[in-house]
């Protein structure tokens, strides 16, 4: 009993230091999704100078995070919100939960990623999805890989593909997003359609699609499958032995790709909203730009960002990624996986 | 006297009822409030649907018969289990009885990763049929079906009946059975007519967590099923975070609080009603060796059937977290201990387990204390309203994680309650749904006492806390450890609420391993199984070395 009193307490002290954590005075809460990463001398370096205190919420995956953001309009959770991507731009804006700011460091960003021309959300990121394949695999079967997404239907691809459900997955919807702007309306589900007699694999999640089904990465049995175009630099830098080529490829040829961009705001109702600004203007500029690749492994939005040498030797980028508009696609959403899912789940 | 005693219970009870109140009932009816009758459409059409499609009477039959099934499997197999942890001394009891606790704390990816390397398409066991029979095609094709979650729920869940159901049994009197053999019955109708009505009470309660749990199943549906099979805890995730339409999100939620809170209230009722008092503290409960041949072959059989179904996913886990390109490594282990990518959510994994262990103690210390006072306040409630307090008590566990989530971002968000960025909001949202755990462990052997013992001693003079401290604790006392043991193992394997709440970045062993699995790269599919074996075996021998005091 006595040895229970004293587990007991040990474990409520030990509760109470974690609660009163002391915040320092001019501490800047970020709000962002569990991927997002940072290195820690960039952020210290930052802190040194300007004198803010970074404080990163992480509020589970992109759509979760975002939701909590708009439920917390008014009194927000943060000051700042980073990882808003395209797909959910429109919803963002619409529940006018973000500050304009015009930002000096915007002049360094090509005008393309710059999608909100209010500058509500600044492009911070972008990366492209799209079909990586195992070439270990194809040269050993001796079997051609394929070139573009209207490869997959073809009879030599049968039960090759995995690909991840739109309805539960990001890079999912991102990829249908890609049919449907290489497709078109009319002409996406024919190729969903395709695609399942083709004996596709859904996973619901990528981590379960890459690690669970892509013969690179598991012990499963696709060779294509729908992740990054800057997968082969992370397989690289993230390799068991040093290696000197990717040992998967991305496909991103003209229509095959859908970029994701990902954007900052400062969140309306911030009681420091000059900080705030700071910490925009820290993200866009080159030393959190250069930072991006390693740690999050996609493009930095600043052009003047130098890439890391595994970035420039192993990364690509769709030259024509196939395009649908952000209205588009908030507009559209739940049709568009709701048709999807009928014609290839149901 | 008795107007006292009232005052008394309902004060001991106030404490989880305000627990209830403030992290549960508060947020929920707020996010139902917000989802129904704010937002800019009127939410009866974007309800409508609910109606109209059949989609989602399909996913509730669904839910309904794969959680039912799958209860009745976990049953099956797991009832003979807890006879002979309850019946017999073997070697490796305690190891293996902590062993059978790890499921529960793997994230799901990571048993999907292990099963499949046991199972998967290229996995072991169909490498090794398709090179010993040459076949061209592996035989065993498991992945995206119902088989495989249903696998996956009694792995998941075949402890919950050994350990609840295993430790009531301990308690019956051992001699009930022989007397009621000596009267000429065959061992059949013993089990029949004397163990199963008293083991009823413990049976129920373990087979209403597992068909909760299996009703309210998230990642392993998601994950091993495919998705082509959809529950209705997946459905409100995709219906609040991909489609943003609340008001639906909000109408399942409530859809699967009442299916299940009327379950709960149909169990209770039963249960109240039949309790049955017994009272054995003779040594002769003692384990005993099994002696004849057929009770060597049964203990033997029970053993192989853990050993295939639990243990080996985990030795295919551990193998693949020390198994590199060119044969065994210890490789991602060395990364684990170094801050090669120089995160600043890098976390050591003694850190992270320091975390992980930290969180689970105080959710594990919230969850019992607040599980004993109400069951204590149930078991001594009259019948009717007993029942109806006890269901209440269990809504947690059967309410969406997304929607309580939700509902602490907009509910807690004043002081001096401004706890949904506080990192007590983790043990706290562990502990919501750890308590009714706790209330299933203890409240059966405490409703087994009988009342006459406890006048006994407060004729003698006991005051009601001693009666309490001297009789009822040391009956119930291997019940709060069984709870507790479940309470820090939910905690430890993050499960439920707390997957959506926000939190700062605390990273705990589950959290480590999704960061690890977020990402492509060898170095990094690795290191989470590394992580996932450490935080095996931290469990593991927790438990191990909690099971050797303990027998």
């Amino acid at each position: 009993m006595k040895r229970l009193l004293v587990v007991a307490a040990s474990s409520l002290l030990l509760m109470m230091s974690m609660i009163t954590t002391v915040h320092a005075e001019k501490t800047i809460t970020v709000m962002t999704h569990d991927s997002f990463n940072v290195s820690k001398e960039v952020v210290a370096n930052f802190e040194k100078e300007s004198g803010i205190t970074l404080r990163f919420l992480k509020s589970g995956d992109a759509g979760a995070a975002l939701i909590q953001a708009i439920l917390s309009k008014g009194n927000p959770l943060a000051d700042l919100f980073f990882g808003v991507d395209n797909t959910f731009l429109s919803r963002a804006l619409d529940a006018d939960i973000f500050e304009p700011y015009a930002s000096p460091l915007l002049a360094d960003i090509p005008a393309h990623l710059q999608l909100d021309k209010e500058n509500r959300l600044l492009p911070v990121d972008y990366g492209d999805v799209c079909l990586n394949i195992d070439k270990e695999w194809f040269a050993k079967n001796k079997r051609t890989p394929p070139t573009d997404i209207a490869d997959l239907i073809k009879p030599e691809y049968k039960a090759l593909t995995v690909v991840e459900n739109p309805a539960t997955s990001s890079p999912g919807m991102a990829f249908l997003l890609a049919t449907i702007g290489r497709f078109g309306e009319d002409g996406y589900l024919d190729f969903w359609k395709g695609l399942r007699e083709n004996k596709v694999i859904v996973a619901n999640g990528w981590e379960d699609a890459y690690y669970g089904h892509f013969t690179s990465a598991s012990k499963g049995d696709r060779p294509i499958v729908v992740s990054y175009a800057s997968s082969p630099p992370a397989v690289v830098y993230y390799s068991e032995k040093k290696l000197t080529e990717a040992p998967t490829k991305a496909v991103v040829t003209a229509h095959s790709a859908f970029r994701q961009i990902e954007f900052v705001g400062i969140l309306k109702g911030t009681k420091e909203p000059e900080h705030a600004r700071k910490v925009v203007d820290f993200m866009l500029s080159v030393p959190f730009q250069e930072d991006i690749p390693l740690q999050m492994f996609v493009f930095p939005a600043n052009s003047n960002a130098t890439l890391p040498e595994v970035f420039v030797k192993y990364a690509v980028l769709a030259d024509q990624p196939a395009v649908v508009s952000p209205e588009a696609i908030e507009n559209n959403r739940e049709a568009w996986i709701e048709a999807w899912t009928n014609t290839v789940l149901r | 006297m008795k107007q006292k005693n009232i005052l008394l219970r309902w004060s001991l009870f106030s404490l989880p009822l305000l627990f209830l109140v403030l992290f549960y009932f508060y947020p929920l009816i707020k996010i139902f409030l917000l989802s129904f009758f704010q937002g800019d459409d009127w939410p009866p059409e974007k309800l409508s649907r609910l109606i109209s499609s059949p989609v989602y009477g399909k996913i509730l039959w669904f839910t309904t018969w794969q959680a039912a099934v799958s209860t009745l499997l976990t049953l099956v197999f797991a009832l003979p289990g807890a006879y002979i942890f309850a019946r017999y001394n073997f070697f490796g009891k305690s190891l293996f009885q902590a062993l059978t606790m790890v499921p529960f704390v793997l994230p799901t990816v990571v048993t999907a990763a292990a099963f499949r390397s046991l199972l998967g398409p290229n996995g072991l066991i169909n490498t090794w049929a398709m090179t010993t029979c040459n076949l061209s095609l592996p035989p065993i094709q498991i992945d995206q079906t119902v088989f495989f979650f249903l696998l996956a729920h009694i792995f998941y869940n075949y402890t919950l009946v050994l350990r609840i159901v295993g430790s009531f049994w301990a308690a019956l009197d051992p001699n009930l059975h022989s007397a009621s053999q000596m009267l000429g019955a065959s061992p059949w109708q013993t089990f029949r007519k004397i163990t199963l009505p008293l083991l009823m009470p413990a049976v129920s309660s373990a087979a209403l967590l597992v068909f909760i749990f299996c009703f309210t199943s998230f990642g392993v549906v998601l994950i091993l099923g495919g998705p082509s099979y959809s529950t209705i805890e997946v459905e409100i995730y995709r219906q609040s975070v991909q489609l943003f339409n609340l008001p639906m999100a909000a109408a399942l939620s409530l859809i699967q609080i009442v299916v299940n809170f009327l379950l709960m209230w149909i169990h209770a009722r039963l249960v109240a009603h039949s309790r049955i008092s017994f009272y054995a503290d003779t040594p002769t409960t003692m384990p005993i060796q099994a002696k004849t041949k057929g009770q060597r072959f049964f203990v033997r059989a029970n053993l192989f059937f853990m050993l295939i179904l639990l243990i080996t996913p985990l030795l295919a886990l551990l193998l693949r977290s020390v198994t590199g390109e060119d044969g065994l490594t210890l490789a991602y282990y060395r990364a684990l201990f170094t801050t090669e990518s120089h995160s600043i959510f890098f976390v050591e994994p003694l850190a992270a387990i320091g975390n992980s262990v930290g969180f689970a103690l105080s959710a594990m210390t919230i969850a019992v204390t607040l599980g004993l006072l109400a069951s204590s306040f149930i078991a001594s409630e009259p019948g009717g309203k007993s029942s109806l307090w006890d269901a209440i008590i269990m809504l947690p566990l059967a309410t969406s994680a997304v929607t309580l989530g939700f509902g602490y971002i907009i509910s807690l968000n004043t002081p001096p309650l401004n706890l949904r960025d506080s990192i007590a909001l983790v043990p706290i949202a562990h502990a919501l749904v750890a308590f009714p755990f706790v209330v299933r462990c203890i409240l059966p052997s405490l409703r087994q006492i009988p009342e006459s013992l406890k006048e006994a001693a407060s004729l003698l003079g006991a005051s009601p806390f001693k009666v309490w401290h001297r009789v009822e604790l040391p009956i119930i006392r291997r019940a709060i450890l069984v709870g507790g043991v479940f309470a820090f193992s939910i905690s430890m394997g993050e499960f439920g609420a707390s997957a959506f709440v926000t939190r700062p970045h605390t990273a705990t062993m589950p959290v480590a391993i999704f960061r690890f699995l977020g990402q492509p790269g060898e170095m990094n599919y690795g290191q989470a199984m590394a992580m996932s074996s450490i935080l095996m075996m931290v469990t593991c021998s927790v438990f191990w070395l909690i099971g050797k005091r303990d027998n």
